[in-house]
């Protein structure tokens, strides 16, 4: 295949392409996104491989390794087309029967199907599981109905049209106006207008300029931007492109993390496919428009998600931040105008060329339009990533597709935002998901990690956990941040020890409120906002920890204890044989009493203990009653007493 | 690490100096540490002092200045498994190990990290070790699991 070189070409190209293929040909799609992989998915599509040679169906049969569809919950998760029959958590060994039963048979195999847990139907098609019913999948749709690493199957569903539209039927200045008018807003967590950070680049006197991929997603619980890249990385080149046109640059950088080993292959291949067919290079499809792209791994490091600090980190330095008296889309890279956008946002650009700003604003709210991609996880039913239009309310999200709490418990606070974000309580649920909502109840939209958290979890402990995750993460390079952060650790750590003393939370504040004003990046502006938010709607926790020396939410090992009620006790011996530093004394018949001298708090002997029996207690805030004395111990003398 | 194997990932990056963290990552990936060698001839190739490799390799989490273990434990601390108890499975770990993250025990049989999310939140709490992924732990399985490791 060589070079494209006119937009007749492309079309031509892409009939071509469609015209092999047959829509009726049965496709079966496994997702080997990193996790189902991670669940076992090479192993099920090299299953599917070797069964469709063994019973001679090559000819009749395609397979496709796709990208993520998000359901990461019932992993490995497998669609077969044209149907669209999706099969959860297939085993390598469910490989014969959907062979012969479904691609043989034109049958359903029903075990392997979605069970609606409320009405206990089963659910047959993608669409119709609620899981995606109350999504808006307009940027991840694709990743399932295509090959990740094949440019052919992009082009199949009318990838790079856009670029074709941009490239030939627009000036420069018409796709700056279109993605303006779209009101596209940055996906990674500041929100900041698209449009107008490209123009600002565009109006620099500078001649080389540069456009940029954030791909260095460091929240912890979110990972879109990954499953973008990997699943359909030719939709983030494309937006790329056409931002390079508009912009006037013609040279790009993807910075992606090292983490993301899958992410990086994909993207390179994408490059590498993107050149051969001319939609990267000198003169693409014949329109006298150069640019190139090369791939910069990051090599770890939270902060180089920061504009300026994933600039000097590019230039091969340490990434430390900079201050912006001038911004960088004026002055960024190689002291060069930049812009720098996030995966999600480069890839709703082809979506605003293709089908106009008109379309794109039809969804949304006034102030956030289109839509976002969240990864909803934590203490959810329905762990995975969502696409919804902006200004769908938390409730939806969290019931509707997430399917709520699992094991029966009750909500507590949903974070996001990532690190730098807050969390938001149970009150606040119908709160719209929008840009400026989110900050006005003390969190942000940021990259859109959703982590949601219930009664067991302790939110001293979450703040504690954010603060010493930003401590670690502090470039060093100012004070407010590298040494106002570490003390707001160690306070925070104390107090979930059980070592917090009147005071603890006026220092904290004093502290957050510093971080706040001096820091000089986004990190350290943001950093205190863990505490901030839990402080806001959770003061009485704090309270809890520091006056009573309690954790409400039972979870701060040091202020907790096990204990065995003898009462529920059947001495079954489970506990004791899996609790791994033999802390627990006891016998066949005999009660078993936990040595809270040895106990470390892991938790085991609460899981293992068989629900019926309920024998193990968690308790904190007041002292382990006393063991029962020695001859009260056997089980024998109790049921006579029962009785 | 022979200088020949440096090299060749030197030409790889056309000895830009923009391209140090990419060479030592290359370095990283094929040997597993940094020697400090290996840090020395990337400064004479590239003409970049080595106090500013140093910084680099220090600042940021992929660089390894110290041999690692047989195997290396990735335990994942990300907020979803947080939540769903991975420091109960660090503790585990490291309690079996005897060392603690960053560390590697004198065996050379574990080097234990932990990682801030591997994106695996759906199999939360998630360990890590060689590339394979193990999910759903709890402190048992986790002990299970290590065991199985010669």
């Amino acid at each position: 295949m060589g070079r494209l070189k006119s937009p007749g070409e492309v079309t031509k190209f892409r009939q071509e392409i469609l015209s092999k293929r047959d829509s009726n040909t049965p496709c079966i799609s496994v997702c080997v996104g990193t996790g189902c992989l991670a669940s076992g998915a090479s192993e099920v599509l090299a299953a599917f491989k070797t069964e469709i040679a063994k019973q001679g169906l090559n000819a009749e049969v395609d397979t496709k390794g796709t990208g993520c569809p998000g359901f990461c919950e019932r992993g490995p998760v497998v669609v077969i087309y044209p149907e669209e029959i999706c099969y959860l958590q297939v085993t390598p060994g469910d490989v014969p029967e959907i062979i012969t039963r479904t691609i043989k048979e034109k049958k359903v195999v029903d075990r392997l199907l979605y069970v609606d847990p409320n009405s206990g139907e089963k659910v047959t098609h993608e669409s119709e599981i609620p899981f995606y019913k109350h999504q808006k999948r307009n940027v991840i749709g694709n990743n399932i109905k295509i090959d990740s690493q094949s440019i052919d199957d992009y082009l199949a569903v009318g990838g790079y049209s856009a670029l074709v539209k941009a490239l030939t039927q627009m000036t420069d200045e018409q796709v700056l106006a279109e993605v303006k008018k779209s009101n596209l807003r940055g996906r990674g967590g500041g929100g900041f207008p698209a449009g107008r950070k490209w123009e600002g680049s565009r109006k620099a006197p500078e001649k080389i300029k540069y456009v940029l991929v954030n791909a260095d997603e460091g929240d912890p619980g979110a990972f879109m931007d990954r499953a973008l890249l990997e699943g359909n990385p030719h939709s983030v080149l494309e937006g790329l492109v056409i931002g390079a046109y508009a912009v006037g640059s013609h040279q790009g950088y993807v910075y992606v993390r090292q983490e993301y080993p899958l992410a990086v292959k994909n993207i390179n291949l994408a490059i590498q496919q993107a050149e051969e067919y001319g939609f990267l290079g000198e003169n693409i499809l014949g329109t006298g428009f150069d640019f190139t792209v090369k791939v910069h791994k990051g090599a770890g490091a939270f902060v180089c998600g920061e504009s300026t600090a994933l600039m000097t980190a590019l230039e091969g330095r340490v990434g430390e931040p900079r201050p912006k008296y001038i911004r960088s889309n004026i002055r960024g890279l190689w002291n060069r105008p930049t812009v720098l956008n996030n995966v999600e946002t480069w890839a709703n650009v082809p979506l605003i060329i293709d089908k106009g700003a008109d379309w794109f604003t039809r969804l949304g709210t006034e102030g956030s339009k289109g839509t976002k991609i969240f990864s909803l996880v934590g203490k959810i039913t329905n762990t995975g990533l969502v696409e919804v239009p902006m200004g769908i309310t938390l409730k939806d999200i969290i019931y509707k597709i997430g399917g709520g709490i699992p094991g029966g418990k009750k909500f507590k606070a949903v974070q996001t935002g990532g690190p730098s974000g807050g969390c938001i309580p149970g009150e606040l649920l119908d709160l719209p998901v929008d840009f400026d909502e989110l900050t006005k109840a003390g969190s942000m939209m940021g990259s859109g990690g959703m982590i949601v958290m219930d009664e067991d979890t302790c939110m001293v402990d979450v703040a504690r956990y954010f603060i010493h995750f930003l401590t670690d993460e502090s470039c060093g390079k100012c004070l407010p941040c590298r040494e106002g952060l570490r003390q707001m650790d160690r306070i925070l750590t104390h107090i979930t020890e059980g070592k917090g003393k009147e005071g603890d939370i006026a220092i904290l504040e004093e502290l957050s409120e510093t971080a706040v004003e001096a820091s000089l990046c986004a990190l350290g502006k943001t950093a205190p906002n863990p505490f901030l938010s839990t402080i806001r709607y959770f003061r009485d926790e704090y309270e809890a920890h520091i006056k009573e020396k309690r954790c409400p939410a039972l979870s701060c090992k040091a202020l907790i204890s096990y204990y065995i009620d003898p009462d529920k006790c059947q001495a079954c011996m489970i506990c004791l044989k899996k609790c791994p530093v033999e802390a627990i004394d006891g016998g066949k018949k005999k009660i078993h009493i936990i040595n809270q001298e040895k106990c470390t708090r892991c938790g085991t002997c609460i899981e293992v203990c068989p629900t019926r029996f309920g024998a193990v207690k968690k308790i904190s805030g007041e002292p382990v009653p006393s063991p029962i004395p020695e001859e009260e111990r056997m089980i024998d003398r109790k049921v006579k007493k029962n009785e | 690490m022979d200088s020949d194997r440096i090299d060749r990932i030197i030409d790889r990056h056309q000895g830009e100096p923009s391209s140090l963290i990419q060479i030592l990552l290359d370095i990283q990936g094929e040997n597993h540490w940094l020697p400090r060698e290996a840090l020395e001839r990337v400064g004479e190739r590239l003409q970049v002092p080595i106090s500013r490799i140093q910084h680099i390799a220090t600042f940021y989490k992929a660089f390894s200045l110290v041999p690692k273990g047989r195997h290396e434990v990735h335990i994942c601390m990300g907020t979803a498994c947080h939540v769903r108890g991975a420091r109960r499975i660090l503790d585990t770990a490291q309690d079996l190990t005897g060392i603690k993250p960053g560390e590697t025990d004198l065996e050379m049989k574990f080097s234990l990290e932990t990682v801030n999310c591997l994106g695996c939140c759906a199999l939360g709490p998630v360990m890590e070790i060689d590339g394979k992924t193990h999910g759903k732990l709890s402190p048992a399985g986790t002990l299970d699991v290590l065991k199985s490791y010669e």
